[in-house]
């Protein structure tokens, strides 16, 4: 699942669920259709009786969904009409995910529907505590935080998402590395083609795994810079370690392509984090996109004039 | 644990402070404690923790929060440039999602 393999399936259907033996007391829980949220939400209340409103954001998670309005005051709403809940239970409260919150007003909830928004705490986990304090969240369960583990398992999917973009530019080695004095070289092309491809997978493994799980540790604030630092120590690293008959051309298109293969990939976790803002995004972007191109295309020429 | 911080001074989260009531919606909602409650106005604490998820704004009661909220995804943002629209991520649409 990790890996983003067939997860486009892995949603359960919207609707009504119990946990235990709930009755017209029984608190109501909103979470997203996304099975790997509603299993651990589940398995968070283990014990307790409670109603799960499980509304329709098309299999994605709450706060993605929320970001997006999948996750939102409408869903909401209109599952608890669609579920008649005003006649399952005595209350009128919903217990909605504090990550929820970006695509749900309160008070238009309220207006709407006659149900008040609680906010829950960030992670299922703290729910037993929260209910049991008579739905009060400590400050600590509001806020969001990033650990080594969280970002590790998010790394998988970043590479899964990269395989088509990954095949396109191996190909393009292959073909660019068979360029030398003869016009066109098979051989070349595997062996040039093979080393550059090599690099490009150690850019992208730098970029998409050790800079994210490494984040807190590579200074600068900036990912695109991370991964360019990062990126370029491997390569000096790489140039040191290896005895090869690499010539200077090439050592130079290595310490280019490198970092700024990188710095790309550790720029595109900035969608997977939990603390970067969209204008911070787009204003490193603005930055970094053209540096990486230069790079790239000066790497690209110090590798083929490496062949002649 | 040290703790993560972005790029400082680019948040477009503006908190009307006349039309503020305090009543500590944004605190709930804030998945990053910028806000602080100073008697009966809300204050922001720490604005470059801001991640412009939007949820202070769309849950204030009275619209004293303004801030452009979207997806935060390079990829998106790249998508958004070529297309000439919002950024938006593919999830739900059958996708890969950001």
């Amino acid at each position: 699942m990790r890996w983003g393999i067939g997860r486009n399936r892995y949603r359960i259907a919207p609707g009504l669920y119990a946990v235990g033996v709930p009755n017209d007391q029984s608190p109501v829980l909103v979470s997203a259709n996304y099975k790997m949220s509603f299993d651990l939400l589940r398995r968070s209340l283990a014990g307790l009786d409670a109603w799960l409103l499980v509304i329709d954001t098309k299999g994605i998670n709450v706060w993605c969904a929320a970001g997006k309005g999948t996750f939102g005051t409408r869903e909401i709403v209109q599952r608890v009409g669609h579920c008649e809940l005003d006649r399952l239970v005595s209350h009128r409260t919903l217990i909605v995910p504090q990550l929820g919150a970006p695509g749900v007003a309160v008070h238009r909830v309220k207006h709407d529907c006659g149900f008040s928004v609680v906010y829950g705490p960030v992670r299922a986990m703290d729910l037993k505590v929260f209910l049991a304090a008579g739905m009060k969240a400590t400050e600590a369960m509001r806020r969001v935080g990033f650990s080594t583990l969280d970002r590790l398992v998010l790394t998988p999917v970043e590479l899964t998402g990269m395989i088509k973009s990954i095949l396109g530019a191996a190909l393009l080695l292959f073909i660019v590395g068979g360029i030398g004095p003869g016009w066109f070289s098979l051989t070349a092309a595997w062996d040039r083609g093979t080393v550059a491809l090599g690099c490009l997978l150690t850019g992208i493994m730098v970029g998409a795994v050790g800079v994210p799980v490494l984040l807190p540790w590579i200074p600068g604030r900036a990912f695109s810079i991370k991964g360019a630092m990062f990126g370029l120590l491997v390569s000096l690293l790489m140039l040191a370690g290896i005895e090869t008959d690499s010539s200077l051309p090439e050592n130079m298109a290595l310490l280019l392509a490198l970092p700024a293969v990188s710095s790309y990939c550790a720029m595109n976790f900035t969608g997977s984090t939990t603390f970067t803002s969209p204008s911070g995004v787009e204003k490193e972007m603005r930055r970094a996109i053209p540096a990486q191109l230069a790079a790239l295309l000066m790497a690209g020429i110090f590798w083929i004039g490496a062949a002649f | 644990m040290k703790e993560l911080r972005y790029l400082e001074n680019v948040t477009t989260l503006e908190l009307n402070i006349d039309t503020c009531i305090g009543c500590g919606m944004c605190l709930n909602v804030c998945p990053h404690a910028v806000f602080v409650l100073h008697g009966n106005k809300a204050a922001i604490m720490d604005r470059n923790r801001c991640m412009e998820c939007g949820a202070c704004a769309g849950n204030c009661p009275v619209d004293a929060l303004a801030v452009k909220a979207g997806v935060g995804c390079a990829s998106a943002i790249i998508h958004g440039w070529l297309t000439g629209k919002e950024p938006s991520c593919d999830c739900g649409g059958g996708a890969d999602c950001c």
